[in-house]
């Protein structure tokens, strides 16, 4: 696809040595956080919240504190990892003088992204299994739809780094599009209760897909899912990966 | 045969012609020099050689592979050595070669001998345990030039490779050019350094406003252009310069005026005569150098 080749496997090797070698830095991000935020508003507020079929609030959360994490680490990732690399670091310039191109080192990019997301959900879905918040083998289910989830959002992180005139502009990105997001996706309440229109107006971000299917497959009814949200995943990825390319080679290919 | 064919090369920004049709031919096993001011085009000619920047118009081929076409390949075989650091600072000294070799699918075991031999040849194989955080200035470009012959590349395109180094190390890196020179590797070399290219570069080309304005070895190039002495004189009195550069025009002198000092290029037909010296404080002679071809044919005011 538009000069894309297994060379971007190298890129995402790059990443990946370097995750590993700097783990440590990285655990607020992927494990610290998310427990945090399962036992504040979980624990903390759930004592508070009484829902129908006698669900504990914090079983309510825990999918949707998957989805939600798998968004923040490939967005992190996308963004200022990104940027970094490529203004600061300039790796993406070592890195075109050698076989690759630049359609590998988007692609390896954003690979690496969804692998962030996989290793966040990972960690997560393991953390509630430890709270007994998981009952069904569906759960499993979770992590390729954390994948799909951390393809789409590295795509769109990527697009706007490619576009970003400075590392500032990055508090736009997470004001404005993520932490919306993170309140209105269904994550920490159900959309049922705004008015129809809404509810199907919240379908167009991304991550309310993300948070309805994880929640159908990690409370063991993967029937309940909306699973056409797929084919919206699929399409917004799509559409961002091109987008990234071309907005991309832009950028370096001056 | 050439190794790099450079032909009727176009670089246009927008509005700005960067490159304005460039011919030239690096041959296998020589090395070539780049010189220019900044801006005078040479970084936009480099790029577009290394795949780095669409051509405008033009063609430039590698090894008789097209770089539009064959981009990865041509790549696999050269080596780029940047001006600019830009290292691996989450890598150590000796990851940063093992990584980068991986991007030409070395496989790991010979990456890692590649590597030592590389670091051994810059006298950096103590340092392999380094961060790069750690390493001198001089350091970082010694590393920067053995990350680009990881590949073995038959290729070696190296951009102002001793800029704001100490003599030491400039020493040290225009040795190891040789020694690569002698090895067989066809070399493009960036310059602003005079004697950087004198001493290295077999063939120079000059680049003014996007422009070829002179191609040959130095030493053709400055008996061409350099004369037997420049003189550095000013005009007894001010209200005489226009006297003196009349009298130097109808001579046949050529000259070049910076602020108030004139340079004068004499030669085995022309030198300051009486009546010259008469209107003229010189203040000093000297023998030309490159330096003096490089500042004549490219105008010795700022061009920025």
């Amino acid at each position: 696809m538009m000069g894309v080749s297994y060379r971007s496997i190298r890129v995402w090797q790059r990443n990946r040595d370097v995750f590993f070698k700097l783990w440590r830095s990285e655990i607020p991000g992927f494990f610290a956080e998310p427990l945090l935020v399962l036992l504040a508003m979980g624990l903390g507020l759930g004592a508070y919240v009484v829902l129908e079929e006698g669900e504990r609030y914090v079983e309510f959360i825990a999918p949707g504190i998957i989805a939600a994490y798998a968004m923040f680490s490939a967005s992190f990732e996308c963004t200022y990892g990104s940027y970094i690399r490529m203004e600061y670091q300039k790796t993406y310039d070592a890195i075109i003088t050698t076989p690759l191109n630049i359609e590998d080192v988007v692609a390896g990019e954003i690979f690496w992204g969804a692998t962030r997301s996989l290793i966040t959900a990972f960690v997560v879905l393991i953390v509630i299994s430890a709270f007994g918040l998981v009952s069904s083998p569906w759960a499993l289910l979770a992590l390729p739809i954390a994948v799909l989830a951390g393809l789409m959002f590295s795509s769109i992180a990527l697009f706007f780094s490619s576009v970003a005139p400075a590392v500032y502009s990055f508090n736009y990105f997470f004001t404005l599009f993520i932490t919306p997001m993170f309140f209105f996706s269904g994550i920490f309440f159900p959309l049922d209760g705004f008015s129809t229109v809404i509810q199907n107006l919240s379908w167009i971000l991304p991550l309310t897909s993300v948070a309805n299917l994880t929640r159908a497959v990690v409370s063991g009814h993967p029937g309940d899912g909306a699973w056409w949200g797929l084919a919206i995943m699929v399409c917004i990825t799509a559409i961002f990966f091109t987008l990234s390319l071309r907005s991309m080679k832009k950028r370096l290919l001056k | 045969m050439s190794v790099i064919a450079v032909r009727d090369v176009v670089k246009r920004y927008e509005s700005i012609l960067a490159v304005a049709g460039v011919n030239l031919d690096v041959v296998e096993g020589e090395c070539f020099g780049l010189l220019g001011q900044n801006g005078a085009g040479k970084t936009s000619l480099v790029r577009m050689i290394i795949a780095s920047s669409p051509i405008s118009g033009g063609s430039i081929t590698v090894d008789g592979k097209d770089i539009t076409v064959a981009p990865r390949e041509i790549k696999s075989h050269m080596g780029v050595v940047p001006q600019e650091d830009n290292l691996d600072p989450d890598l150590t000294v000796l990851q940063n070669l093992i990584i980068f070799a991986r991007y030409f699918n070395i496989p790991k075991a010979e990456a890692r001998d590649r590597a030592l031999e590389v670091l051994q040849l810059f006298e950096l194989h103590e340092r392999q345990q380094a961060k790069i955080s750690e390493l001198s200035g001089g350091m970082k470009r010694r590393l920067l030039i053995a990350r680009a012959l990881i590949n073995r590349p038959r290729l070696l395109i190296l951009d102002e490779p001793t800029v704001g180094l100490d003599p030491q190390t400039k020493y040290l890196v225009w040795q190891r050019i040789v020694t690569l020179k002698e090895r067989g590797i066809t070399l493009l070399l960036c310059t602003q350094n005079m004697e950087e290219a004198w001493r290295l570069c077999d063939r120079l080309a000059i680049m003014c406003e996007g422009k070829i304005i002179a191609l040959d070895s130095p030493q053709e190039l400055l008996a061409q252009h350099g004369g037997s002495q420049i003189v550095e004189a000013r005009p007894g009195s001010e209200n005489r310069r226009d006297i003196v550069l009349e009298m130097l025009g109808e001579r046949g002198f050529e000259w070049q005026e910076i602020e108030n000092t004139l340079y004068i290029f004499e030669d085995h037909n022309r030198s300051l005569d009486d009546e010259l010296r008469a209107e003229l404080s010189i203040m000093n002679l000297h023998v030309p150098t490159l330096e003096d071809v490089f500042l004549k044919l490219t105008g010795r005011s700022l061009r920025e």
